[in-house]
């Protein structure tokens, strides 16, 4: 019997066994064998070319409220059961026999038809010099450009002592480009990514223009005044604007903050929190998206979860632990950044769904207010709900209208004031890519929302 | 591991490169994470890896991996050979040179950077220390809801370094930290939760004290009860050592000469210049025997050393890599970070240490007079913009006023340049401290002069 993976079941069984040796409630074999490469251009030069591999495992063994965790390189057997050994060290109770692996073959929504290990790797350096002339092309006043190209095949195989057999094959590739444009003693950034849980066919289309965008940004910002500063009514844009309720809501909807008490959704399952207006998923099936898999990291295939329902808590976030715990279902959130780390509840793809406004209309609707079309990155602590963003693209709203640009504007709140002050939500829609870090591991998200309005936040600006 | 590099340095050149550099590293570490008086995850585990640049003339290339095998290490050199090939060429690409010989046992001058107590304490140990930094918390303050997580890890590690071009060295460093983070709520439970954060760091567990930090959680945590926005306004700020900690590093990156020459540091062509207060004095040094980062030599092999970057608030130099060197007609500083096997090496600040003032914390309050205490700081990697230094960050703290600590304040920004912003700065506090987020950086408080502070 064999799962397609990258360990033999015998040798699965065998490892489960070891760790089982002294007691516990759970064990578990996570294999992962990765290959990938990374290079960037800067300074119209090709450099940083990089080629990247590792494998390894790690073993768990949980018993009561406790794990007890070892993690090796390679997927030599003997190493793996040395794992096993280590796992169990702390453990003293009497053996339990694992049940007998019954192998799964999980479905994956997310074909790719262009391997990228199959692409010359010169046929990659190409596209960056493609970017660089692109982006370089959109003014004299574009000083610097760089971009990047990264690739990575994930392979992943679970075996747990509930039986559970299954393995899954991922691929991304992802390209990003930053623009520096100058004039005189004025410089500003602007960036764009592109990138999906896809083979390079996801370069098919058009590449260069996300060299052309972030060199467009970097431009509109050079004329820039301050940004304001104080409460006002804030319009989100489209896309990456998304991270506002991955951070605000998203994090805090993770069950285990949740059960610590460290979140400002614990105990509000079923509360209204928003109008009626929002609803909002975490979707790890979302085909070829950015933060899709077919399985999470614990085996357990990826779902689409509604979090919030015409603005009522309808669902946590959660990996198998926590949903023991709960005596809920796992939602397929049981992620890790690799074998060496333990499986927390995170996002996939968190999405607010489309509503039925024109973003003209939001806008037109705001005498005095700012728009925030792409966002920098943000910052939440899901215990207070305090939450900072910073805006990389800002407009000031005069009359109804976008006016000047703004630069250097940080949005802050609280989630659950923010939340319930979301008053219109866009029917334009549009998911991006993000890094998520939480408890020191990284992984691939997505975000998306179309345009969103807020009622009124704290935008930190230098113009009082 | 040392014969691992220097057979992986053989193996690239075989393969065709005309030099080549290899790090190795070996990584044994452990965590504990301690939740409601018990363990929630114990974690130990081995790691070790090889990574190697290969150079074709002037073309670069790297690869990385965890097979260490005669035939691993024989794909990974050929494999840095074959990127190289598609790299373009930069005439100031090349090998780092000895610049002084190494000890390969861990080099004179160097500071002691290995703890017996890393090795000699056990998982039952160091599970009581997490549980112990969680027990402080709880029992600091009453108002103290819950410990979120109260964490140790430790790692004892070997790095080497050897190439075509006479680097051949070794060294090895253990370090640990602890830290706890704590909720607090006020007496009536109607104000919301609050959290604040502890940590202590050493070489070994027995330089950690479990009660400090856990009460330092909890003191941080308890003094955010009830807080509110400020008003809009300019004023003067005392940051503390953690947040000035965060903007200092912000200082370092623009310091490094890679940064410099391809345009994108606020700090270009300053050398010489009057930029700062001139109380303020800072330099890089990889050989502090407190510091964090201190090795003997840095990622590329060549020895660490002290670095003036502000001496009397004038720019005294920027920090090199051997590449950055070259390019500018120097020779590096000893400053190629490299953060493990996986990243090539690149121009990084070692630890960055701001000298003490004559200040004591209470001095700096009253000098500030009317203005505000930053304690935190959240979203610098998405408010800072490093090309130009400006920036706009979320923070808390608390309101200063009449000289004295007042009231707490949370949900508002700061923002500032950090050209701007080092020129402000008044007076350095007399209590530094080791700060690891974000790079290695030890400062005491530092009072600025104004800064923008938006809140309602």
């Amino acid at each position: 019997m064999n799962s397609g993976g990258l360990i033999e079941a015998e040798v699965a069984e065998r490892v489960l066994t070891r760790a089982l040796t002294h007691g516990g409630d759970f064990a578990e074999v996570f294999a992962e064998r990765t290959q990938g490469m990374t290079m960037a251009i800067d300074e119209s030069r090709v450099e940083s070319v990089q080629a990247g591999s590792g494998e390894g495992a790690g073993v768990r063994v949980v018993s009561g409220g406790t794990t007890y965790f070892a993690h090796v390189d390679g997927l030599d057997p003997v190493e793996l059961e040395r794992a096993a050994s280590e796992a169990a060290a702390a453990l003293r109770s009497g053996r339990i026999a694992p049940r007998g692996l019954e192998a799964v073959v999980a479905t994956t929504p997310h074909p790719i038809e262009r391997p990228p290990d199959d692409v010359p790797v010169r046929d990659k350096a190409s596209l960056l010099h493609q970017l660089d002339e692109r982006g370089r092309a959109v003014g004299a006043e574009i000083a610097q450009f760089t971009a990047s190209y990264a690739e990575v095949r994930r392979e992943v195989t679970v075996a747990n002592s509930d039986g559970l057999f299954t393995s899954d094959d991922r691929t991304r590739v992802r390209i990003g480009a930053q623009a520096v444009a100058r004039r005189g003693s004025s410089v500003e950034t602007g960036a764009e990514t592109l990138g999906g849980h896809r083979g390079f066919e996801l370069l098919g289309e058009d590449p260069g223009e996300i060299a052309a965008s972030a060199a467009r940004k970097a431009l509109v910002l050079l004329d820039a005044g301050p940004a304001p500063a104080g409460s006002m009514p804030v319009v989100v844009g489209g896309g990456f604007g998304g991270v506002l309720f991955h951070e605000m809501t998203g994090h805090g909807l993770e069950a285990d903050h949740v059960q610590k008490g460290a979140s400002v959704y614990a105990g509000r399952l079923g509360d209204r929190l928003a109008q009626s207006l929002l609803t909002a998923y975490d979707d790890g099936r979302m085909p070829n998206e950015w933060g899709s898999d077919a399985i999470d990291d614990e085996g357990t295939p990826t779902q689409k979860t509604m979090l919030i329902e015409e603005g009522r808590l309808v669902s946590f976030l959660y990996d198998r632990l926590t949903a023991r715990r709960d005596g809920a279902e796992p939602t397929g959130n049981g992620r890790r950044e690799s074998f060496r780390h333990l499986p927390v509840p995170r996002m996939t793809n968190t999405y607010i769904a489309p509503g039925d406004v024109d973003p003209e209309a939001m806008i037109a609707d705001v005498d005095r207010g700012f728009y925030a079309a792409s966002f920098g990155g943000g910052q939440v602590d899901p215990a207070t709900g305090d939450f900072v963003f910073g805006v990389s693209e800002g407009y000031l709203i005069e009359g109804g209208k976008v006016s000047r640009p703004c630069r250097g504007a940080t949005l802050i709140g609280n989630c659950v004031e923010a939340l319930a002050a979301i008053d219109a939500v866009g029917d334009d829609f549009e998911m991006k890519t993000g890094v998520c870090g939480k408890a020191g591991q990284k992984v691939p998200v997505g975000t998306g929302q179309g345009h969103v309005r807020i009622r009124a936040m704290t935008v930190g600006g230098t113009e009082v | 591991m040392i014969q691992t590099a220097r057979h992986a340095v053989e193996q690239a050149l075989a393969a065709g490169a005309s030099d080549a550099e290899a790090y190795a590293s070996e990584d044994r570490g452990r965590e504990v994470r301690a939740h409601g008086g018990e363990v929630e995850s114990l974690t130990a585990a081995t790691k070790k890896g090889l990574g190697i640049r290969a150079w074709m003339g002037a073309r670069a290339g790297y690869a990385y991996g965890t097979d260490i095998s005669d035939a691993g290490v024989r794909a990974l050199g050929a494999r840095a050979v074959e990127m190289a090939r598609v790299a373009d060429e930069d005439e100031f690409a090349g090998p780092p040179v000895p610049v002084r010989l190494m000890d390969p046992r861990g080099s004179k001058g160097a500071p002691e950077l290995s703890d017996a107590s890393v090795a000699a304490w056990s998982a039952a140990q160091i599970a009581e220390l997490a549980l112990a930094t969680e027990r402080a918390a709880l029992a600091a303050d009453d108002r103290v809801a819950g410990v979120e997580q109260a964490v140790y890890a430790d790692s004892a590690e070997t790095v080497t370094v050897a190439s075509s071009t006479g680097i051949d060295g070794e060294f090895e460093r253990s370090s640990c930290h602890a830290y706890a983070q704590v909720l607090a709520e006020g007496a009536e439970g109607g104000d919301g939760r609050e959290t604040g954060f502890g940590f202590g760091l050493g070489r070994g567990p027995e330089a950690l004290d479990p009660e400090a930090i856990g009460r330092e959680g909890a003191m941080r945590a308890t003094a955010m009860v009830g807080a509110g926005k400020p008003v809009s306004r300019t004023c003067p700020v005392v940051l503390d050592p953690t947040v000035a900690a965060s903007f200092v590093a912000i200082v370092g990156r623009g310091l490094g000469a890679g940064a410099i020459q391809r345009g994108r540091s606020p700090f270009a062509g300053r050398i010489g210049d009057s930029i700062a207060g001139e109380i303020l004095i800072v330099h890089d040094d990889g050989l502090d025997p407190n510091g964090p980062a201190s090795a003997p030599f840095d990622g590329e092999g060549v020895a660490c050393r002290r670095t003036p970057l502000l001496e009397g608030g004038v720019l005294r130099s920027y920090l090199y890599d051997t590449y950055t060197g070259r390019r500018d007609g120097t020779v590096s500083t000893g400053n190629a970070g490299r953060s493990g096997y996986r990243s090539q090496p690149s121009v990084a600040f070692s630890n960055l240490i701001v000298a003490s003032g004559r200040f004591s914390f209470e001095e700096l309050l009253r000098k500030a007079d009317d203005g505000v205490l930053v304690t935190d700081v959240a979203g610098l990697h998405s408010g800072v913009n490093p090309v130009s230094g400006a920036f706009s960050v979320g923070a808390t703290g608390r309101a200063i006023r009449g000289g004295a600590l007042a009231e707490p304040l949370r949900e508002f920004t700061i923002a500032s340049d950090v050209v701007s912003m080092l020129g402000a700065v008044l007076a350095c506090g007399d209590a530094p401290r080791w700060v690891p987020f974000g790079g290695s950086v030890s400062t005491p408080p530092l009072l600025v002069g104004e800064m923008t502070i938006a809140g309602s």
